[in-house]
Formats: C-alpha cells, structure tokens, sequence
C-alpha cells in the first residue's frame, strides 16, 4: 500500500469519525427538540431538569441505556439478535456518507448516491425483520412484519418521487441536484437565485408526498403503529433491552435525520442560501443546510403533535392506493413537460 | 358529496387547520407550572399528611377517645391509651397511622373532637421504603410541631363553613 493509499484512507477515516461525532450530538439535541416542540404544542414545558432548559436531557438518557443490564431471553438466536440493532444502525449512519452538507462536503461523493441512499434504506428493513424473528416470540415477530409491509410499501412511492426529482435534475449525483436547484422558476423570471428555484415549487405535490412518505418509511407518528407508545410496548423492539435497544432507537433517529436531509437536498436546495444576495450568501452553506433540514425536522415534530395515529388499513390505502397513483402520475407529467417544452436537462431530446 | 371529501383530503385541508392549531398552540404560554420551583394552589380544606395538635401551651391535645380509629374506614389507626402518671388523665401511649392503608378522607378530622389529629396542607412526603409511612405518635407529634402555623390558619379560614 503507498503512501497516498494511506493517507487517502486516514483522511476518510478522519472524515467519517468527525461526521460520526457530531450526528451523534446533534441527534441527541434533535430528540430533546422533538420533545420539546411536541410538549409545546400541547402547551407543556418538556424536560426542563436536566442542564440548563434540560438540554442534556437525552445524554442522560444515553447513559441510562449504557448502564442498563443487557437482558438476552432464554430463546432467542442470539446471533441474529445481536446483530439486528446493529444492522439498523450502522445501515443508517453509513446512508450518511453521501449527503452533501456543503459544496464537496460528502464523505463519498458518489455520482449514484441517491441510489446509495435508496439501497440503503431497503436494506434496513433487514434489520427489523431480523430482530423480530430472532426474538423467537411472537409479538415482535408481528410486529415485525407490519413494520416491514410499512416500509416497504411508503418506498414505492418514495421512489417515484425520487424519479421526478431524477427527471428535472438530471443527475443522480446529490450534490449535482442541489446544483442543478440554483436556476430555476425564479431565475427563468429574472429574479437572482433564491428559494423559488428550489425544486419545492414546480414539483410541490411530490414535496409533500415525499414529506409524508418519509414520516411512513421512518415509523414516526402518525405511521407509528409499529411501537404505537399508547397500545404496545415497542413492536419489534420488544424483547431488547439496553444497549441494543438503544442502537434500535439510534438507527431509528439517524433514519430520521437521513429524511430531514434528503428532503433539504432533493427539494430545498441543499447548502444554496435562501437568496442569492449579498447579506444572505455570506453565511456558509453548511449553515444553510442544517436550518433547511432543522425546518423540515420541526414539522417532523409537529405532526407527531397534531395528527392522530392511522390504523394500518387506512396506512396501507393511503400508500399503495393514494400515493403511489399520484406520484406516478406526476412522474409521466414531469417527463412529459420536461419533452414537450424541450427543457429536459443535458439539453437534447 | 364523496368527490367533496376526496378533494379536501387530497389538498390536505384539515391539516393545514392543524398546522395553524398547532402553531398557534406552540406559542402559547404553558398550562403547566413549573413544578418542584413552583406549585399550585391549594384549599384550607386540602387533605394531606396528617398531624397531631398540642395546645398553645404546650399540652397534647388528643384525649385518646378513639374516635378516629373507630371510624377510619381504611383501619389505618391504632390507638393504645393509659391514664397519664401525673394527673390520671387519658393519654395515647400509642396513636399509629398506616399512611400505606389511609385513603385520605379526612374522616379522622371531622371526628375528633379536640381538633387534634388534622390532615395538614403537606403532599411531598414520599419516601424511599415502605415502612417509613408507619407513621407512630412521635411523627406525627413532631409534624403537628412543624406545621402548626399553616394548620391553625387552615382551621381558621374554615371556621366560618363548620
């Protein structure tokens, strides 16, 4: 191995540990802010002991579940058990390496990274499924596999929303598409480049479809019938305890964040600032990023506040018999308007 | 009429009310108080720990008539009574609640006749074994010493409705 294979791999290592760390800490700052946003809506204070405004609330957590005992039942393929939660977890913080916080900040910039992601998050029904047969009882066992239908089902049509996106962009490269949202609506009226480029407006149903179908795919509420803190305990997660269970509730969140910014870079324009002028694109992307995605967090947050939980025939109608008609409709409409008026992107046609 | 709905629920119409709710909601100045800093209020009539009275100048004030024993309805009371050495006067030796077995009906207060067993304004007195709540005469002795200022008031302010 030559000395530029070493230090090309270091400096991945380097890149990766400190996009580690701080996902990490802001995944905990992101659940103390669900639960306080979901506390103010009902009008409640949220945790308020722990640091100052209870900020370190969920690092106190995070030690709860360390020092916890590992509880492993009597019967269960301990292999298969133990491997599930890590299955989830690592699936999802390794999705993290192709998003793009910045211009050139992806740890691997790959010129198919939305497929990556696609892969990805299928892949991570895997470990669900793996924790509820492992746990060779069969509460999780179901659960499991409603929780499996769920996410499979939402993926359909967050694939076609994906498609359309694909279709405007041109790319499959994530920060090609957060490129290709610096022209746009506004900059076809004049206007210097700002949010109304942002492929949030030409293509606002499947920006919806998408939010909705992210809030699906990753078992929030209203779609969180598969822990359901009201009626079951934890569905899949059952019979885990401790740390794996805390790798479940991690894998879970980073899913979470995942969303937040693929919608950021699919819809809101990645890092570009919300208008391209002079006070505005002096804050660094990054900036820009963590905002967008903490916006789309917050109604992540609010719409666990406000909409009641779906029983899973209405969630199943909604996914194969509401979303993925519309969403494939607006993929033919795209591609059409995209033909018909000559503006595919990479021009010919 | 169906056509109506399906349009609504597609254009997303109630949630878009919710967001707005909800939103207004966020803002809003919580319900709920800041609890171990800050507490609510509570009626002269609040039924609570319980405490036994002395007299301003110092003298027991329950006479051992067993009243509130006889009509706890939850059996939390044991009452042991003497002739005091001194004055031959009937004293409790021995006045138990089982603060486990009491369901804070008050019955004990509206019982007695020298207002000597109260259940005073206090309801932070968790503990952290069980066998702390067998409370015996000297707790609650010791209580009343503790929280004669509020129960006199409390008796006072009630005065008027008894």
């Amino acid at each position: 191995m030559s000395w530029d294979t070493f230090i090309w791999l270091l400096l991945i290592a380097l890149k990766s540990a400190a996009l580690l760390v701080i996902l990490l800490v802001v995944l905990a700052l992101l659940i103390y802010v669900d639960r306080k946003v979901w506390a103010a809506v009902q009008m409640r204070r949220g945790p308020n002991v722990v640091g100052p405004w209870g900020i370190l609330q969920s690092f106190a957590d995070l030690i709860k579940f360390v020092l916890k005992e590992v509880v492993i039942p009597d019967s269960v393929n301990k292999g298969v058990y133990i491997l599930a939660p890590l299955v989830v977890a690592i699936l999802y913080l390794a999705a993290w390496a192709v998003v793009p916080v910045n211009a050139g900040w992806a740890i691997a910039d790959l010129n198919v990274g939305i497929l990556y992601v696609f892969a990805i998050s299928s892949l991570a029904v895997y470990g669900v499924i793996m924790g509820g047969w492992a746990s060779n009882s069969k509460y999780p066992f179901m659960a499991a596999l409603r929780s499996a239908a769920q996410m499979v089902s939402y993926e359909v049509s967050i694939g076609f929303v994906i498609v359309t996106v694909l279709l405007a962009a041109g790319s499959l490269n994530l920060s090609q598409i957060v490129l290709s949202q610096q022209t746009g609506l506004g900059t076809a009226l004049g206007l210097p480049g700002s949010f109304l480029d942002w492929y949030w407006l030409p293509l606002f149903p499947m920006f919806i479809i998408f939010f909705i179908s992210a809030l699906a795919e990753t078992n929030r509420p209203p779609f969180d019938l598969v822990e359901a803190e009201s009626e079951l305990v934890a569905g899949h997660m059952v019979e885990y305890s401790s740390t794996p269970y805390l790798l479940f509730m991690l894998g879970e969140y980073v899913a979470i964040t995942l969303m937040c910014a693929l919608t950021t870079v699919l819809f809101l324009g990645g890092w570009l600032p919300i208008i391209d002028i002079a006070p505005f694109n002096w804050i660094p992307g990054v900036v820009w990023f963590v905002l967008k995605a903490l916006l789309v967090f917050f109604f992540f947050a609010l719409v666990k506040a406000f909409v009641p939980r779906y029983r899973f025939d209405q969630l199943m109608r909604l996914g194969w018999k509401v979303f993925l008609p519309i969403s494939l409709f607006w993929v033919a409409l795209t591609a059409g308007v995209l033909v018909a008026f000559d503006l595919l992107p990479g021009g010919t046609s | 009429m169906r056509l109506v709905q399906a349009v609504k629920s597609l254009f997303l119409k109630e949630f878009v009310g919710a967001v707005r709710l909800s939103l207004r909601y966020f803002f809003a100045p919580k319900a709920t108080i800041d609890y171990p800093f800050e507490k609510g209020p509570l009626s002269p009539r609040f039924r609570g720990e319980h405490a036994l009275r002395r007299y301003p100048n110092g003298e027991e004030r329950c006479i051992a008539c067993k009243l509130c024993e006889a009509v706890c309805p939850a059996q939390a009371i044991h009452i042991d009574a003497v002739p005091r050495a001194g004055d031959g006067s009937r004293r409790t030796v021995r006045y138990d609640i089982d603060m486990t077995k009491c369901i804070y009906c008050g019955f004990c207060q509206e019982a007695c006749p020298v207002d000597a067993i109260v259940e005073g304004p206090n309801f932070e007195f968790a503990t952290e074994t069980r066998e702390e709540l067998f409370y015996d005469k000297d707790r609650l002795i010791d209580n009343g010493d503790r929280w004669e200022r509020e129960l006199a008031a409390n008796i006072r302010a009630d005065a008027r409705w008894r």
